[in-house]
């Protein structure tokens, strides 16, 4: 029986990552770019690991913890920011949301 | 031998100090005792990044590392920027507890999360491994989100917040990426053992190409260059004043320190290999083409501006432009130009904006160019104060900005970019424009109702120490570049 190839894991990061890049530039509601964010750290994670455990080097694993950390962070300081908009604006469609221009 | 825990002093001193501020915060309440020990952690940063300057860079070389495993980069280049950090931290404090006092209310978080940032600034300098550097960039990038958020009862600086995170977090998603692509091509996340790779041929081209283009994506906006400066007017505009200088100054200057830490160990070594030769040449000219139109774009821009603050944020983005310069010429001495910029920047751009923070009204009054004409008549050394941020800024001899400028120039110049030079010159005269423009308007321009908005109390010092700053970078440009001859 054959192992599935490093390779086969790197276009799976890769296609995950591109779908996460294109939710944040097509859709328009806050939390769904939000969502789409996540779903680019993660996709990096696994590439992360596939490149650890086919190389027998730790320190690519032990990174993915720091990066969840990191994302758990970030979507605590995200939330908050949505969630005091929401109350100021009841909306989190980022096209309502366009008091700044120049 | 050298003991690892002095030379990690200012590492350690800022990290605890911060959140011995913020568990002070929580048992007191008392607004005093938190300003005044985050203005002594800041200072402890600062001396203590002075004394572990003095150690030579060999030295260091062969201390033992193995509490930090080698993930940290101890003295020279990082001591310096340390100091630099610092010297940010305690100019923002200073302006903000005023500001905070006329503008909203004066919340004691303020100065836990600027401590914070600095923190994650240090971190970044000091980042001699690829976690290091994800870590720091994210420490000081989620404390900007709640700072520019800080005045969370205003739709502007919310909307800012809200920009900032999105645009933010989509590229640390980038640099997240780039990241694990070099860890790939390389099998290692210690940058001085991914040059050594690289030296060795022992790596895979295509991941470190792809890998490379994805970090500068993700690092060129968190220093906002174009094209991915666009947020970065509406982000300094949004958040409090005396904040958006700490965000254009030392954020800016972190987040080139990032630029510097990987292009000197990534774009820079030293091998025969053709292929490693042209992908760094390639690099450099693609951070060129960035840097090129940066310059250009902020400084068109902010002609148009009618409002300071957003006039000022223009400018930033040229500022940045012209810094890259020193990451393009990619040599010692552009690391060194980048250094001495980053801190005229910060004496400028930070005295700058505490004027305007000082100057702003209630809601974001009187902050069109126009509300400062004849500034003289009111305030006298406000209006010579700015007149002297704004020749520093565009680069007039006896100030700072001009031997920063100058020392990129000749930087670029001898790694044989001259061309970038040539239009870093032409953008400079178009900011001439502007920046002399807002002098005009405070000299000779009729007002009938100048602005009056009382004493200067905190601000005062910031302002000082700023011209200070300014002033002495300007005329003894040589004592900030000793610091370096015995230490890099």
């Amino acid at each position: 029986m054959q192992a599935i190839p490093m390779e086969f894991y790197l276009i799976l990061s890769g296609i995950l990552f591109t779908i996460g890049v294109i939710g944040v530039l097509t859709r328009r509601n806050a939390i769904i770019i939000f969502m789409s964010i996540e779903l680019m750290l993660n996709s990096v994670n696994l590439s992360l690991v596939t490149f650890s455990s086919f190389m027998g080097d730790a320190a690519g694993e032990i990174f993915v913890f720091f990066v969840m950390a990191v994302a758990a962070a970030e979507s605590a300081v995200g939330l908050a920011v949505i969630l005091a908009l929401f109350r100021k604006k009841q909306t989190v469609d980022v096209d309502k949301i366009n008091l700044i221009k120049w | 031998m050298i003991n690892e825990f002095i030379l990690a002093l200012p590492l350690l001193l800022i990290a605890i100090g911060s959140i011995l501020v913020l568990m002070l915060d929580a048992a007191t309440r008392n607004k005093q005792i938190v300003y005044y020990t985050s203005i002594l952690v800041l200072l402890g940063l600062g001396i203590s990044a002075g004394y572990t300057l003095q150690f030579d860079v060999a030295i260091i070389a062969q201390a033992d590392k193995t509490i930090s495993a080698n993930t940290i980069f101890y003295g020279g280049m990082s001591a310096v920027f340390d100091i630099i950090f610092a010297m940010g931290g305690l100019l923002t404090l200073f302006a903000s507890r005023e500001y905070l006092q006329r503008n909203y209310k004066e919340i004691n978080e303020c100065y836990s999360l600027v401590l914070l940032a600095v923190v994650g600034m240090v971190v970044i300098a000091h980042s001699n491994s690829l976690i290091m550097l994800f870590l720091g960039v994210e420490l000081m990038s989620i404390v900007f989100y709640i700072l520019t958020g800080f005045f969370r009862n205003r739709e502007h600086a919310l909307e800012a917040a809200l920009k900032y995170f999105i645009l933010g977090s989509f590229a640390s998603g980038f640099l997240l990426y780039g990241i694990a692509l070099i860890y790939g091509s390389t099998g290692s996340l210690i940058l001085s053992d991914i040059s050594q790779q690289i030296a060795s041929g022992n790596y895979n081209s295509i991941y470190l190409s792809i890998g490379l283009g994805l970090m500068t994506v993700g690092l060129c906006f968190k220093v906002a260059a174009f094209p991915f400066h666009q947020w970065a007017p509406d982000v300094y505009y949004g958040s409090p004043t005396a904040i958006s200088g700490f965000l254009c100054t030392s954020g800016k200057a972190a987040a080139l320190v990032a630029l510097v830490v990987v292009a000197k160990n990534v774009l820079s070594v030293e091998t025969s290999n053709v292929n490693y030769l042209l992908e760094s040449t390639t690099a450099r000219n693609i951070l060129a083409g960035i840097s090129a139109c940066t310059m250009i774009i902020g400084n068109l821009s902010a002609l148009a501006q009618k409002n300071v603050k957003r006039m000022l944020a223009y400018s930033s983005v040229a500022h940045a432009g012209y810094i890259l310069m020193g990451i393009v010429a990619c040599s010692t001495e552009g690391f060194y130009a980048v250094a001495f910029y980053c801190a005229v920047y910060l004496f400028m751009q930070v005295g700058a904006f505490a004027i305007v923070g000082f100057i702003e009204f209630r809601d974001e009054g009187n902050m069109l160019i126009s509300d400062y004409a004849d500034l003289r008549t009111t305030h006298p050394a406000l209006a010579a104060a700015m007149a002297c941020f704004m020749l520093s800024l565009a680069g007039i001899p006896p100030f700072g900005g001009f031997f920063g400028k100058y020392f990129l120039f000749v930087a670029a110049i001898k790694s044989g970019y001259l061309w970038l030079t040539l239009i870093a010159v032409v953008a400079s005269i178009i900011s001439m424009y502007f920046y002399i423009g807002l002098i005009l308007t405070m000299y000779f321009k009729n007002n009938e109702n100048p602005i009056n908005v009382g004493k200067m109390q905190g601000t005062k010092l910031t302002v000082a120490l700023s011209i200070i700053g300014v002033i002495l970078l300007g005329i003894m440009p040589n004592v900030f570049y000793g610091l370096f001859n015995f230490t890099f």
